[in-house]
């Protein structure tokens, strides 16, 4: 009896380990292909190091904005953003386009990325989560 | 003795200390620099009186106020009393005949001087201008005067070239362009009439997208003005413009205007290399097709996106006698070469007479950045983005990063 419990404890450790990798495995993958979409649609205007430019556009680095609320962030890349901000005491006056040309996999993917990068450690975001802003449209 | 050495060790690291900056500023040979401020903050332009009192417009309130004057009160070549006022941020500052003007996004004021050229009423100052287009992007009012009355305003056009959707890739351009009728110009209105707004304004060039640095030009009497082109050229279009392409184009420029002139934005972008009016891609363009043909041309194309903030055409005589009536130019430095390095940060000289180029520019001041390249653009310790010349004949630059501004002269 005891036995038993001993083994269906550590069957249900490793499966939850191998889920743990494979989730690792996912996110940087997508990570990965992420910065493919940064380098190519974000960059100019973030910059490479994410730090953004002065007054103009946003940096992406440990801000609420990338940090919190998965939602807003998702809807910020798919409609643009054009509303006057203030992030840390600063304030940023460009204009963002909407990427919603971009595909679910690629928002989630660059967002995964952008919120995995420049010092940023935070949960990945899936392309189920990007569809389902999109349809709340 | 050991006191005396002690005194003499701890004088001379003080007075570095007091001497240092965080960069070091490189110069022609003959010119030295000095710091003047620093730590004020987001300093925009400034302008400097009679009597060697600096005033900087910020665009972000230090405690609480817009606009900063230093003064040495003892000559002794430190600023040592500093005078806060103005609750407004914004860009634009000048002194003309007894008065300093000041703009914020959407406004322009005036404050009367007396004989020992102290502000008479900081907390009331004349509101010369109002209700002018403020949308954020490129809504620095930047400001100068002629000398008959009358005050010119930057209207930058809050967009980046004027299409369907702003910076949406692939939208397209509108055809006429709707925001040239408050926006995306220069407008002129009297210096002394309170109230002025559209309706009692002139638009006195149209076809500027954001200019930020504008002066008078005395020898020829005639506004001078430098505009920052277009962005996004590389990124919305790599079937026409590559990355390297992308980055140097369109030019950055520097025009001489009279009333009536059409720069051509945002049909048109200048292209330095081709020397031509090119038709931006938003309105059919292909990179190498013409437009806008009664728009002016240039009198300098400047390398892409390093961002002309400041124009000061020189009228001193400190300087050798090949900088006298020529322009100086403050580069804010580039964000939209990305992913190839910034280019700016820098001031430079071109040479001029009867208010036009006599030979190439040249960079004057380097270093303000920090760096030998720009990859990040915050990283870059200062951005030139103001220039005065002082009463003795020496310019000062601001830095809207930390704020510092520094004074270049020349040693005989």
């Amino acid at each position: 009896m005891n036995k038993r419990i001993i083994t269906l404890g550590l069957l249900v450790l490793v499966v939850l380990l191998v889920q743990s990798q494979t989730g690792d495995v996912k996110s940087k993958a997508s990570i990965k292909r992420g910065k493919l979409v940064y380098n190519k649609y974000c960059l100019t205007c973030h910059q490479a190091d994410g730090g953004g430019v002065p007054r103009m556009n946003p940096p992406l680095i440990k801000t609420e904005y990338v940090a919190q609320d998965k939602d807003r962030l998702i809807g910020i890349v798919l409609k643009g953003f054009n509303q006057p901000i203030e992030i840390n005491g600063e304030e940023y006056s460009n204009v963002m386009a909407s990427h919603a040309f971009l595909t679910d996999l690629e928002v989630a993917d660059v967002l995964t990325y952008v919120r995995n990068s420049f010092g940023n450690k935070y949960a990945a975001i899936t392309p189920a989560e990007v569809k389902s802003v999109r349809s709340k449209k | 003795m050991r006191i005396i050495c002690f005194t003499l060790i701890t004088l001379f690291y003080t007075s570095c200390i007091a001497q240092q900056s965080d960069v070091v500023i490189k110069v022609p040979n003959g010119f030295s620099t000095s710091n003047v401020a620093k730590d004020f903050g987001r300093v925009r332009h400034i302008a400097v009186n009679s009597n060697g009192d600096v005033y900087m417009k910020l665009e972000k309130l230090n405690n609480g106020k817009g606009i900063i004057r230093l003064r040495d009160t003892n000559k002794d070549g430190k600023m040592d009393d500093t005078l806060k006022f103005g609750n407004y941020v914004g860009t634009g500052i000048a002194l003309k005949d007894g008065y300093l003007y000041a703009s914020s996004n959407s406004e322009v004021f005036r404050y009367q001087l007396d004989n020992q050229l102290n502000i008479i009423d900081t907390a009331n100052p004349e509101k010369i201008i109002t209700g002018l287009v403020d949308k954020r992007q490129h809504a620095s009012k930047s400001i100068t005067l002629d000398n008959a009355g009358n005050i010119y305003v930057n209207i930058g056009g809050p967009s980046n070239v004027c299409q369907e959707q702003d910076r949406q890739k692939g939208a397209k351009g509108m055809m006429p362009c709707p925001l040239l009728e408050t926006a995306g110009g220069i407008w002129q209105f009297k210096s002394n009439k309170l109230n002025q707004s559209y309706a009692e304004g002139v638009r006195y060039a149209t076809g500027i997208r954001n200019c930020v640095g504008l002066d008078w030009n005395n020898e020829v009497n005639e506004l001078f003005i430098t505009a920052h082109g277009r962005d996004m050229l590389f990124q919305d279009y790599p079937e026409l413009y590559d990355q390297k392409k992308g980055a140097e184009l369109p030019s950055e420029t520097m025009y001489m205007v009279k009333k009536g002139d059409d720069c051509g934005w945002p049909y048109v972008h200048w292209d330095h290399f081709q020397n031509k009016k090119i038709l931006n891609p938003e309105y059919g363009g292909d990179g190498k097709k013409t437009g806008a043909e009664n728009a002016i041309n240039p009198l300098v194309g400047f390398p892409g996106h390093m961002a002309p903030n400041a124009l000061l055409i020189y009228t001193g005589n400190q300087f050798p006698e090949k900088y006298k009536n020529g322009a100086f130019v403050a580069f804010h430095g580039s964000w939209n070469r990305a992913p190839e390095h910034q280019e700016g940060f820098y001031v430079v000289f071109v040479p001029m007479k009867n208010g036009k180029p006599t030979g190439n520019w040249e960079v004057f001041a380097n270093g303000f950045s920090g760096m030998e390249k720009v990859t990040n653009l915050s990283n870059a310790k200062h951005r030139p983005c103001g220039l005065a010349q002082g009463p003795d004949g020496s310019i000062y630059v601001s830095d809207d990063v930390k704020g510092y501004v520094w004074k270049i002269q020349y040693n005989q």
